[in-house]
């Protein structure tokens, strides 16, 4: 992979920092008027998820890390194993639960996902922002409480569970954001 | 008297910390300059008498939001003065231009007593080593003792001072004079008559009560090469039409470079330098 100095560095730029891969989140040049000049660089772990600020002399360089979003199709897991396919080559990759982190709360069958391989091995899974998933129990909703907008929790068929408005049944369809865990609407619409 | 001076020079300065951009010519490599300062020195020595110019200056890599590559120096020089007078002068100036109503003159070493309670002269290595990795988290393995006191400048004390209106550091450690006298302090050390001044936390001026003596110039330029071999990097070479001029005789004067892209953006009230140029580095 190519060397990235400190100059290059932008948000997005993923390199390899103490053997592991990194993502660049923010960089700020700072320069005391004279003298020695540094990035001070906001750095995500794409292992462990992990956010710090680490300062480097400027014109030092990193690694480039070989990291690449993949757009992919989710078909199934094995309770170990979750597997994806690239829609236009049909290759398939496993991920661990590790790789696969809280995306697995949103997962249903060919919904279309964003993986991280690393060294070709899938390292990240970012679930789409808004998925439509089915409620396999909530209690049943008491006539009357709309209007005190108040909230009820509900299974949906991915063992999340989720807070939905007191109308809402079981067995109905609904839409919810996946980077906040929020019910949207009644699912069905667009 | 207003005076214009090449933007495109034989020869480019020593500082480690400065990269110049080099241009390819006809008749051999240019550098863009990095500042004025050694042309209007010859020009002084020449018996110009006070000068200013605004001008372009050019550094390379040095890319954020507060430094843009290329960028407008205003840079003067008062002969007979000290820098004493001379940020006096650029406090006044930046009063008319800012709705700031007061000033605050801070020496170095009581800026660091005052806000990280370690004296910058004297304390080891190893003390602004620890202190710079309780304070600012990950940092690079090895600094020399300036590269320690430049990253707590730059990561600890310019943040704190940022809501302190105008500050002029003074009195700053003799191996950071670049080309300002170094004077006796008291009887135990000397410090660089050299002033920086910040205006809420951003670095907006440089000066010196510079140096005349050409001998001392030298030893410091070759200094300069001693830090860059010792890095790896190539030695540079001295202007030798810069050092001819230091040998016939700077006279006694001060002088200071103000960052206009940076007054704008203070009178502005933007931190930002791409919120107040036409195109930044990233849209050139």
């Amino acid at each position: 992979m190519a060397n990235y100095s400190t100059s290059e560095f932008k948000s997005g730029l993923k390199v390899m920092l103490d053997g592991d891969p990194c993502s660049i989140v923010e960089n700020e040049f700072v320069k005391p008027g004279k003298g020695q000049a540094f990035n001070r660089v906001k750095m995500r772990n794409l292992k462990t998820g992990r956010t710090w600020e680490r300062t480097f002399k400027s014109g030092e360089s990193l690694e480039g890390a070989d990291v690449m979003d993949h757009a992919m199709e989710y078909l199934y897991t094995d309770g170990e194993f979750w597997y994806f396919m690239e829609p236009t080559t049909f290759e398939q990759h496993q991920a661990d639960e590790a790789a696969v982190g809280d995306a697995k709360l949103w997962l249903t069958d060919q919904a279309p996902c964003e993986v991280t391989l690393y060294n070709g091995t899938p390292l990240a899974v970012t679930a789409p922002n808004f998925v439509e998933l089915e409620i396999v129990e909530t209690d049943p909703g008491l006539k009357g409480d709309t209007a005190q907008g108040g909230s009820k929790p509900a299974t949906l068929v991915t063992g999340a569970v989720v807070r939905v408005p007191l109308f809402i049944a079981q067995g109905e369809v609904i839409r919810v954001d996946t980077r906040s865990g929020e019910y949207v609407s009644r699912g069905g619409k667009s | 008297m207003e005076v214009e001076t090449p933007l495109l020079a034989s020869a480019g300065v020593t500082d480690p910390a400065l990269e110049p951009i080099r241009v390819p010519c006809a008749d051999g490599e240019r550098f863009l300059q990095t500042s004025p300062e050694y042309a209007m020195k010859r020009l002084l020595a020449a018996g110009s008498g006070d000068i200013f110019q605004i001008c372009k200056a050019f550094r390379a890599a040095e890319v954020g939001r507060r430094h843009n590559p290329e960028y407008t120096l205003l840079e003067w020089y008062r002969t007979g003065i000290d820098h004493y007078q001379l940020l006096r002068e650029v406090a006044e100036l930046l009063l008319t231009l800012l709705p700031h109503q007061r000033w605050q003159v801070w020496p170095y070493a009581t800026l660091f007593e005052e806000l990280l309670a370690i004296n910058p002269f004297d304390a080891e290595v190893a003390v602004l080593e620890t202190i710079a990795r309780e304070q600012c988290g990950e940092v690079p393995p090895a600094l020399s003792r300036d590269g320690w006191l430049d990253l707590l400048m730059s990561h600890c004390i310019e943040p704190a001072i940022s809501t302190w209106g105008i500050v002029f550091v003074v009195d700053y450690p003799p191996s950071q004079a670049s080309l300002a006298r170094i004077l006796p302090r008291g009887e135990c050390c000397a410090t660089a008559a050299r002033f920086e001044c910040y205006v809420d936390g951003v670095e907006l001026a440089n000066g010196y009560w510079e140096e005349t003596d050409a001998v001392e110039l030298k030893r410091r330029f070759d200094d300069d090469n001693a830090r860059l071999t010792a890095a790896g990097q190539p030695a540079r070479c001295l202007d030798p039409r810069f050092m001819a001029a230091m040998a016939s005789g700077l006279p006694d004067c001060a002088g200071v470079a103000l960052g206009l892209d940076r007054l704008l953006a203070c009178q502005l009230g933007t931190r930002n330098l791409s919120g107040i140029l036409a195109f930044d580095w990233h849209r050139s």
